[in-house]
């Protein structure tokens, strides 16, 4: 009951979303979002939830949308008649056909070998999208258009409100699914493959098998993401299918969490976020978008997902506040490291190109001129600063943590 | 007279390595046999040779009459034998009623579906809970495997491997690593559970041997040096050079 009151509000939340952010840059965000979340789930059903670790789940994704730009040509073309909303299906299907035939190969091993397989498929598939025009369409890529076929009720997906609408219904049915699959029989025979696969034959599974029924459905959401990608962008190219795009769906799963189902769903949202809004504020948003990465897998190799975890006894038992003065304090030592290595980054990348820029540069809204030693010298001393303070700053968190640990002890004890 | 298990010339060879030199056994249906030897005789080789972890060099391995000798583990699994391991192996991020519900899935018809849903199972919730009752760990079932004591784990291992309902149960060391009072709680354990069915166990604990078994198998360099009742092996003079390593007067 409360599982369907919480989709309930899922469903809300993603209705109302639209009234709140009306431009058009927001839309697309909150789009693209929806499409990385299915994403991002059907990769967690890989590396969270069945211990395989993925470099090339970007494979069926790409390939789903190939399958669907040609579908929605043919469409166009009145060769096929399938209405829009229903076009996402083809793309699970081939993805699910195309994860029936490379998974076999790439599930035929666990561990190290599975990944450097899934990683030689995806090269594979990469490389075929150069060698095989007719198909992948070259560098160009296929182009297509989503507004084809029939007006149902007046719907023709031409508004990008209409297609927000569309992938967020079917990001909420794939969520759902998703979630129920992990309460199913397979479902469960994954995460005890994960735990340990030699224990699992010993009480009459194959975990080969596991892995492989648990790819071909993993397969399927990915494709179910690519055809919504279809839809949206209406451009599908070999970037689509290559190491780029694998790495980034496993970056959101890790960012979020792999250990909890709704981690991917923060790494998505977070991510995507960070792509659009970080992008547009700088060139070096790639840097900062790798050190954030590094940082999580040193500082919370859980995820986001794991760090709200672990906050949930202390919130529960009002023992917050002790927190929040511990994190203000460290807080402050983490922006002067960090406004030291972001005016640093940005002078730099000034300094190596700023004939193309022009002289006149902001750093924080601050004029700077690289060629004065100055705001160097400032800079520097920030991120010296930073780094003194991080020492005693972890030792204020951990502090606050072992009195936290110690009332809640009093409290519950274990 | 049938067998539950009959093991027929089994060769085991790693590399040019002999370990198992040609094991004659046979445990009839209801026993409860123990295998005893020095370190390094083959003891736990043959329990993985038996349970399909390892492939037999030459041999037949009955199991109610069917040779399974060269079967993987799940397809032996599915024959009705299900065995433990000597190092703790259970599913440690999943939880204890979780554990015990996974070993159950296959025995109870489930197979591979992802068209169940778990909390429908009204049969496999029952057992499961059934099952984490007898081994004591009602108390714990909703806790991480991984992070109960030790012997708490020991039952669970147990809890694993007669959650399907095998007929013929192995038990490798059961109660290794253990303390007196807690040896004393899984022998009860063993006992009850294994009721009725077929027991081939390794154990160290000579206490425990004597105490739970019918029948006593001797392995030393991977032969069977002699096989009988508990008081036919104390009387073996051979038994007792080998294997305690002192000729008795």
């Amino acid at each position: 009951m409360r599982r369907v009151l919480l989709w309930g509000v899922a469903a809300g939340v993603m209705l109302a979303l639209p009234l709140a952010f009306r431009q058009s840059f927001a839309l697309s965000m909150l789009t693209q979002m929806g499409i990385a979340i299915i994403f991002a789930l059907s990769y967690n059903m890989l590396l969270g939830q069945t211990g395989m670790l993925s470099f090339g789940h970007a494979v069926y994704y790409g390939l789903g949308a190939f399958v669907c730009a040609h579908a929605l040509n043919a469409i166009g073309a009145g060769r096929l008649h399938l209405p829009v909303t229903l076009l996402p299906l083809v793309g699970g299907l081939s993805g699910l056909a195309f994860g029936v035939l490379f998974g076999y190969v790439t599930t035929k091993r666990s561990g190290t070998p599975f990944a450097m397989i899934s990683l030689g498929i995806a090269e594979m598939v990469a490389a075929c999208a150069l060698m095989f025009p007719g198909f992948f369409g070259g560098e160009g890529g296929i182009a297509t258009n989503r507004v084809v076929g029939q007006p149902w009720h007046g719907i023709t997906y031409g508004p990008q409100l209409e297609v927000y609408y569309l992938i967020a219904g079917w990001c909420l049915v794939c969520m759902i699914a998703m979630f129920a699959f992990t309460q199913t029989p397979l479902g469960r025979m994954a995460n005890a493959v994960r735990d340990n696969p030699e224990r699992v034959r010993f009480v009459g599974y194959n975990p080969t098998r596991v892995r492989y029924l648990v790819f071909c459905v993993s397969a399927f959401f990915a494709g179910v993401a690519g055809g919504l990608g279809t839809i949206n962008y209406e451009i599908v190219t070999a970037e689509n299918v290559g190491l780029g795009a694998s790495g980034n769906v496993l970056v959101m799963a890790f960012v979020g969490g792999a250990g909890y189902f709704l981690g991917p769903v923060i790494g998505a949202v977070l991510v995507s976020f960070l792509q659009s809004v970080l992008s547009s504020y700088t060139q070096a948003w790639l840097l900062y978008f790798g050190l954030f990465f590094v940082a999580m897998v040193l500082f919370a190799p859980g995820g986001i997902a794991s760090l709200i975890a672990l906050h949930g006894p202390a919130l529960r038992h009002g023992l917050w506040p002790r927190l929040v003065r511990g994190y203000l304090v460290a807080g402050l030592a983490v922006c002067v490291l960090l406004a030291g290595c972001i005016a640093l980054a940005e002078m730099i990348y000034h300094a190596e190109r700023g004939e193309e820029m022009g002289k006149a540069y902001a750093v924080f809204g601050l004029a700077v001129d690289v060629s004065q030693s100055l705001p160097w010298l400032l800079a520097g001393a920030a991120l010296l600063a930073g780094l003194a303070l991080m020492r005693p700053a972890i030792r204020v968190v951990r502090h606050a943590w072992s009195d936290v640990h110690a009332q809640l002890q009093r409290i519950a004890p274990r | 007279m049938s067998f539950a298990i009959e093991l027929k010339a089994v060769h085991k060879r790693f590399g040019r390595t002999p370990i198992i030199n040609g094991v004659d056994l046979a445990v009839s249906e209801g026993e409860r046999h123990a295998v005893i030897g020095p370190n390094g005789a083959g003891k736990s080789t043959l329990f993985n040779l038996i349970s399909g972890r390892f492939a037999v060099t030459s041999g037949q391995i009955l199991l109610n009459g069917e040779d399974v000798a060269g079967r993987q583990p799940q397809e032996i699994n599915r024959r009705g034998l299900a065995r433990s391991f000597q190092i703790t192996n259970i599913f440690p991020r999943l939880s204890v009623y979780e554990n015990v519900r996974c070993a159950l899935l296959w025995s109870m018809g489930y197979g591979y579906s992802f068209w169940h849903r778990m909390g429908a199972l009204k049969d496999v919730g029952g057992r499961a809970d059934d099952i984490v009752e007898r081994i004591g760990l009602a108390g714990r079932r909703d806790r991480p495997a991984g992070v109960l004591s030790y012997a708490e784990q020991r039952a669970l291992e147990i809890g694993i491997t007669i959650a399907g309902g095998a007929k013929v149960i192995l038990l490798d060391e059961p109660t290794a690593g253990m303390s007196r009072s807690e040896t004393a709680d899984a022998i009860e354990l063993i006992r009850s559970v294994t009721q009725g069915k077929t027991l081939v166990m390794v154990e160290h604990d000579m206490g425990v041997v004597f105490g739970l078994a019918d029948r006593i198998s001797v392995l030393v360099y991977g032969k069977v040096l002699a096989t009988g009742t508990p008081q036919e092996i104390r009387a073996n003079p051979a038994v007792q050079e080998a294997y305690l390593g002192v000729p008795q007067t």
